[in-house]
């Protein structure tokens, strides 16, 4: 792989759900050892983008790359390989609620018989700590988490295995302003860590800029836009800068029943 | 000509859904068996569905079976009394639930325990995102949820079946000695007499098609679930229905098969 290779390439990515074309090729490189936020409103895309990179959509064009493999068309096999150096943190988290948070913070390392159960309690302890929970919450069932906590966890799973690409969907999204603050610096903290190409899609414009080095937005199943993370809202893109702004009157109407 | 054909068209879409839905299901039947074959084997996910099969039916399938003998054996007497051969009670007893009622009653029953709980749980986490945690964690959904699953129903009917014949033609004892003036050891012995293996062999085989039947049915229908809490609780709904209707229907066939001589 030259420098020049992107950790991730999308190019000409397009999927359809039956008459409505979601992603209408897409277009995108993100840089090794960056942290790339994609943004957009509800329904722009921008999770089937990141479906169709972890391999959990097919696309029905185009090309992903990975360290300058083509990834999107793999066996389940092939792809459970990709996905070892793979973490993902799931917007409501995704915790497996049948187990306990240690068990599901070292899942990864269970199911691929990579550690025992026995040091598998220290990991989970040694890994919860990085994102600021004591080791007695290990214990817990995910159930008796508040959002942030699950949060917080979900995080923590995703960064056991030392993934070397961490996608995360909408991280602060339900939590309050000072818990997305907290996530927002674990995140970076954690990325920064482990050295990880880092790849969160929100339309939070404050966690947009503390989580971010570059930025991206897609509109309309198309990427219309990319650059610095702490240029948004003075890009010189109306659409990007009202979409960051949140004002009501620009060039995105939403589409709404009179 | 439109309106004489719209109901042979509309024939024509159920069956063509019909078969295309049989043949995904069998699809998906087939791959969770490839994943039986080949490693990793997740031993505790299978005991733990084992258990919750076997031993958390076991109540309602011993009370079902208990009840069912006794019924039989007051019904089978009245009737038999008609033809002066009350004698034959405790065979009609023995044979009905060994090769019908046992496998039947007691799938049934687990169908509207395990199959509704299977659908459940894998279809919360489908609509929770849990079921692609787990492929984003390196790890087969299929492998992980459905194939320790299908083993365990398999494996655990039949078992509950053997719990389920012995306590029926116990309760058909019982009201055979305590209510119709039967002998406890002419009873049993008549029992035992006329029973063969080829009948509780039959009623076990029958079970373990039943089981995986109630368990493939349970996780099909859960892994498909969308659209919610609403979603998860029409999964719920045919997860039942249909494991019900297949054990009536597959029971008629392997009869037809087992009983063809």
């Amino acid at each position: 792989m030259s420098q020049d290779t992107p950790k991730i390439r999308l190019k000409g990515l397009r999927k359809a759900f039956g008459p409505k074309q979601v992603l209408d090729g897409v277009d995108l490189d993100i840089r090794a050892g960056h942290s790339m936020v994609i943004l957009g409103g509800s329904g722009s895309g921008k999770s089937v983008t990141l479906k169709c990179i972890l391999g959990l959509i097919p696309p029905d064009e185009g090309l992903i790359e990975i360290d300058g493999r083509d990834v999107s068309r793999l066996s389940r096999a092939e792809r459970e390989a990709v996905n070892d150096r793979i973490g993902m943190l799931f917007q409501n988290g995704a915790l497996f609620d049948s187990l306990p948070v240690w068990e599901n913070v070292c899942f990864k390392l269970l199911a691929q018989r990579r550690i025992s159960r026995a040091k598998a309690r220290d990991k989970a302890a040694e890994v919860l700590a990085q994102v600021g929970l004591a080791s007695s919450v290990g214990d817990l069932s995910p159930a008796e988490l508040s959002g942030g906590m699950q949060k917080r966890v979900g995080l923590a799973r995703a960064i056991a295995a030392e993934p070397d690409i961490i996608f995360f969907d909408e991280p602060t999204t339900g939590l309050d302003p000072i818990m997305g603050a907290v996530i927002d610096g674990l995140i970076v903290d954690c990325v920064k860590r482990l050295g990880a190409t880092a790849v969160s899609i929100t339309h939070d414009m404050a966690s947009a800029r503390r989580i971010g080095d570059d930025a991206a937005m897609i509109h309309r199943g198309q990427i219309i836009w990319r650059g610095a993370a702490a240029s948004l809202g003075e890009t010189g893109n109306a659409m990007v800068d009202q979409f960051a702004r949140g004002e009501r009157e620009g060039p995105i109407q939403m589409e709404l029943r009179k | 000509m439109d309106r004489i054909l719209d109901p042979v068209a509309a024939i024509g879409r159920a069956v063509i859904a019909l078969l295309r839905g049989t043949g995904a299901i069998a699809l998906f039947a087939a791959e969770a068996i490839s994943h039986l074959v080949r490693p990793p084997f997740y031993g505790r996910l299978f005991l733990k569905a084992f258990i919750e099969i076997a031993w958390f039916s076991l109540p309602v399938v011993a009370l079902t079976a208990v009840f069912t003998g006794m019924v039989l054996a007051l019904q089978s007497y009245t009737g038999f009394a008609r033809f002066n051969a009350e004698g034959a009670v405790a065979n009609v007893v023995v044979l009905s639930i060994t090769r019908e009622l046992g496998p039947v009653l007691a799938g049934l029953m687990v169908a509207g325990r395990i199959g509704a709980a299977f659908a459940a749980e894998i279809g919360t986490m489908r609509v929770t995102d849990q079921i692609d945690a787990l492929s984003t964690l390196s790890t087969n959904p299929m492998k992980y949820l459905v194939a320790p699953r299908l083993l365990a129903g398999t494996l655990a009917l039949p078992l509950l079946v053997i719990v389920a014949d012995t306590l029926g033609v116990m309760g058909g004892w019982l009201i055979g000695t305590q209510q119709l003036g039967f002998g406890s050891g002419a009873y049993l012995k008549a029992t035992f007499d006329f029973l063969q293996v080829a009948d509780v062999v039959s009623g076990l085989i029958k079970a373990a098609v039943f089981g995986f039947v109630i368990a493939l049915m349970g996780c099909w229908s859960g892994y498909h679930s969308g659209g919610g809490a609403q979603g998860v609780g029409r999964a719920t709904t045919s997860a039942v229905v249909a494991s019900s209707i297949l054990i009536l229907a597959l029971d008629y066939v392997l009869t037809a098969v087992l009983f063809s001589r």
